[in-house]
């Protein structure tokens, strides 16, 4: 698909969208089996206690990840995207107070 | 009006993801293209406005078949099927 | 407050705790829910294709209903998007991606393995889906149609592969043992021995 390489994307596309998307095309794709960490599993299960609880929808969840900028998105691993977007939802539905986070986060002072 | 499977459908040129926060569900290497209805799937509540905490009212579900070949001519598979709520949806041009 | 920047398991960390304290999530729920999640494993979905290939009666309920048929085996679907059933037939192969983000049949496959959510299969899968299955080993004959299914809304997704040459006979449970979740999103096919 080397004619693909020069072909423009469409500036309109959002960056989660990415179906088809000429500079991924050459994308090796690791089949590897990964186990999930500690982390990933307590952040998949916290995601479903907030849809549970009715505190955050899936759709809520898609949005947040979509908000994350291009570069960070694609530094972040899945679970470390799903967390940010989980606060994100919990910030700004102000289920959480952002001083009361910073104030649990360690190393910000209060 | 429910569409029948066989009926041809346009997917709309529109790019509210381009104009402020949105939440999308249809992909954007669809939008303008022509497809055809396979089969209503049911309704359900509109994500764009779950994604909001907005009240969703139900849209009906479509299974859409697309012609890769049309979408990235000498690349594709041979059949695409794809999800489209009925507000994407539009006589074809 | 630049959310990316923080630590993601500082995060989870303080998150989990204040909504302990505010009594909205404990930290037993979420132990709790981690145990159930992992009830569902590859083994349901396998378990479902080993019966549709020997009970043509279940085959035409998965094509149907795929959540009744999920359940009819013991799967929870309480709260699951419905299931969609594909069944790949002589010349014809399907395979699943979700090009927006990662919808997964997890009621029946479990968690979503990390290829089906990297960038290089969400991109080049539904524009070429011989040179994605190629990075398997997965080889069809040219005369096989592909059907590539983009899993964006509110379905979720498996494919009910072609029962194996080889397997006359055999008992479901040893059916069963040949299938994978990457043989249920069609990247690979199930073989005999």
């Amino acid at each position: 698909m080397a004619e693909t390489a020069h072909e423009p994307d469409d500036p309109r596309r959002a960056h989660h969208d990415m179906g088809g998307v000429p500079r991924y095309l050459c994308e090796a794709i690791d089949t590897e089996p990964h186990r999930l960490t500690e982390f990933d599993r307590e952040v998949d299960a916290l995601r479903q206690m907030l849809a549970l609880k009715g505190l955050m929808t899936v759709d809520e969840l898609r949005r947040g990840i979509e908000e994350i900028p291009e570069a960070e998105y694609h530094r972040l691993t899945y679970y470390e995207r799903w967390i940010r977007s989980m606060t994100a939802n919990l910030l700004r539905k102000g289920v959480i107070g952002e001083a009361e986070l910073r104030a649990s986060l360690p190393g910000e002072t209060p | 009006m429910t569409l029948a499977p066989g009926t041809a459908v346009r997917v709309r040129d529109s790019w509210p993801e381009a104009e402020g926060p949105a939440h999308i569900r249809t992909p954007h290497y669809l939008r303008g293209r022509n497809g055809t209805v396979m089969r209503l799937l049911g309704s359900f509540p509109n994500p764009e406005d779950i994604a909001f905490a907005r009240p969703a009212p139900l849209r009906e579900l479509y299974h859409v078949a697309f012609r890769p070949a049309e979408l990235w001519p000498g690349g594709g598979g041979d059949e695409l099927l794809v999800e489209i709520y009925e507000h994407w949806l539009e006589e074809p041009r | 407050m630049n959310l990316a920047a923080e630590d993601g398991r500082a995060l989870l960390a303080a998150v989990t705790a204040l909504l302990g304290e505010k009594g909205l999530v404990s930290p037993a729920e979420i132990a709790e829910r981690i145990a159930v999640t992992e009830t569902a494993s590859p083994a349901q979905g396998a378990r479902m294709v080993a019966k549709a290939w020997t009970d043509p009666a279940y085959r035409a309920l998965m094509l149907a209903d795929g959540t009744a048929a999920a359940e009819a085996m013991g799967a929870f679907m309480r709260g699951s998007p419905p299931l969609g059933v594909l069944a790949d037939e002589p010349g014809l192969h399907h395979v699943v991606v979700c090009t927006l983000c990662s919808c997964y049949p997890r009621a029946v496959l479990g968690y979503p393995p990390f290829w089906f959510k990297s960038t290089g299969y969400r991109a080049r899968t539904v524009r070429d889906p011989r040179g994605v299955l190629a990075e398997w080993g997965t080889i069809l004959p040219d005369a096989t149609r592909i059907r590539v299914v983009d899993s964006t809304a509110d379905y979720r997704w498996m494919v009910l592969p072609e029962r194996p040459a080889g397997t006359e006979g055999w008992p479901e449970e040893a059916l069963a043992g040949l299938v994978r979740a990457s043989d249920m999103i069609g990247v690979t096919l199930p073989a005999a021995g």
